[in-house]
């Protein structure tokens, strides 16, 4: 039951999800958060640091989500819901061989939903640090990790190390 | 994406560069995953549909088995203190990773006030007055694609 609202509701977000899936983080948090009250927003930020740290696509984070919510199914529902609309999408476009990926129509698209999937992450940026809960030392690190991915070369996984470590300091 | 193209372009030569380049392009736009839409695309470029499905399940495959594994621990381990103190770090490291993808965007925009208004627009309604995300989009999504159309001789 959990697992089919979960599949219809990813599913639309998902096929929305322009430059990538963390645009639409809001309206999973606010559906399976705040909506159905399935799991807490403190285990959502959790799951989706969880998912950060794992192989593969990140999208991956979507999985753990279901998993905690309904279990197999869950999981297996949320999934589909993810790579469902990119499967259609990728193929529709190599099929109709998208003839013009340089032409005005198509360019204009690019550009125009750019703005649009960057409002999306701010807001995904805002929900996350909402959630987690208020506090200036975490703040400091969200903000230094934005410093280091745009400035240095830096793998991600080792930040996220990192702030583990400072978690387990008790530095938070 | 580092090692796909790493592996695909320059160890196996299975194709150029600037191939990587257009079907990573075309990926940023589609919705959903983008590296699992640009492993499709190139899936389907080496080996037709049967490479597409190829290359989706073996960039996902082995990765989800591992999430599971991931989330099972979580149901079982996450509630201890410890635990909870690292996984609260690591949120706030995986915000700014959210925040920087958004700011690595705005290399993108045109040096126009207009597409910074669309970005407040979307953060206003979704982050702050908690519109639908997809009322939000249906209503900003073409206005933004019709004006970038309007402007594109300028």
């Amino acid at each position: 039951m959990e697992a089919g609202q979960l599949f219809l509701q990813f599913f639309v977000l998902c096929t929305l999800a322009v430059g990538g899936l963390n645009s639409v983080m809001p309206g999973m948090f606010h559906y399976v958060v705040e909506e159905q009250g399935w799991i807490s927003g403190r285990e959502f930020t959790d799951l989706y640091a969880l998912g950060q740290v794992a192989p593969g696509p990140n999208a991956l984070w979507v999985t753990l989500i279901g998993l905690q919510i309904a279990s197999w199914p869950g999981a297996l529902a949320a999934t589909a819901a993810v790579l469902i609309p990119g499967t259609i999408f990728s193929l529709a476009m190599v099929t109709l061989q998208s003839r013009n990926p340089q032409g005005p129509f198509a360019t204009a698209f690019r550009r125009g939903l750019a703005p649009i999937a960057m409002g999306l992450m701010f807001s995904s940026g805002w929900v996350l640090l909402r959630s987690i809960g208020h506090d200036w030392i975490g703040l400091a690190m969200t903000v230094l990790t934005v410093a280091a991915v745009l400035r240095t070369r830096i793998s991600p996984l080792l930040l996220l190390a990192a702030g583990g470590l400072a978690g387990v300091a008790g530095l938070l | 994406m580092f090692w796909l193209r790493r592996v695909l372009v320059q160890q196996k030569r299975w194709l150029s560069d600037a191939d990587f380049i257009e079907l990573l392009g075309m990926a940023r736009v589609l919705p959903g995953p983008v590296a699992f839409n640009t492993s499709l695309m190139i899936g389907h470029r080496l080996g037709g549909y049967r490479g597409a499905l190829a290359a989706g399940a073996g960039l996902v495959g082995a990765p989800l088995v591992i999430v599971v594994a991931l989330g099972t621990a979580y149901q079982h381990v996450g509630t201890l203190p410890l635990v909870q103190s690292a996984l609260r770090g690591m949120s706030f490291v995986a915000t700014g990773l959210v925040l920087a993808n958004a700011l690595g965007l705005a290399g993108g925009l045109p040096r126009r006030p207009l597409p910074w208004l669309f970005v407040v627009a979307v953060f206003a309604g979704v982050a702050l007055l908690h519109f639908p995300l997809v009322a939000v989009m249906a209503a900003l999504a073409p206005c933004a694609i019709a004006l970038t159309w309007a402007a594109r001789d300028r």
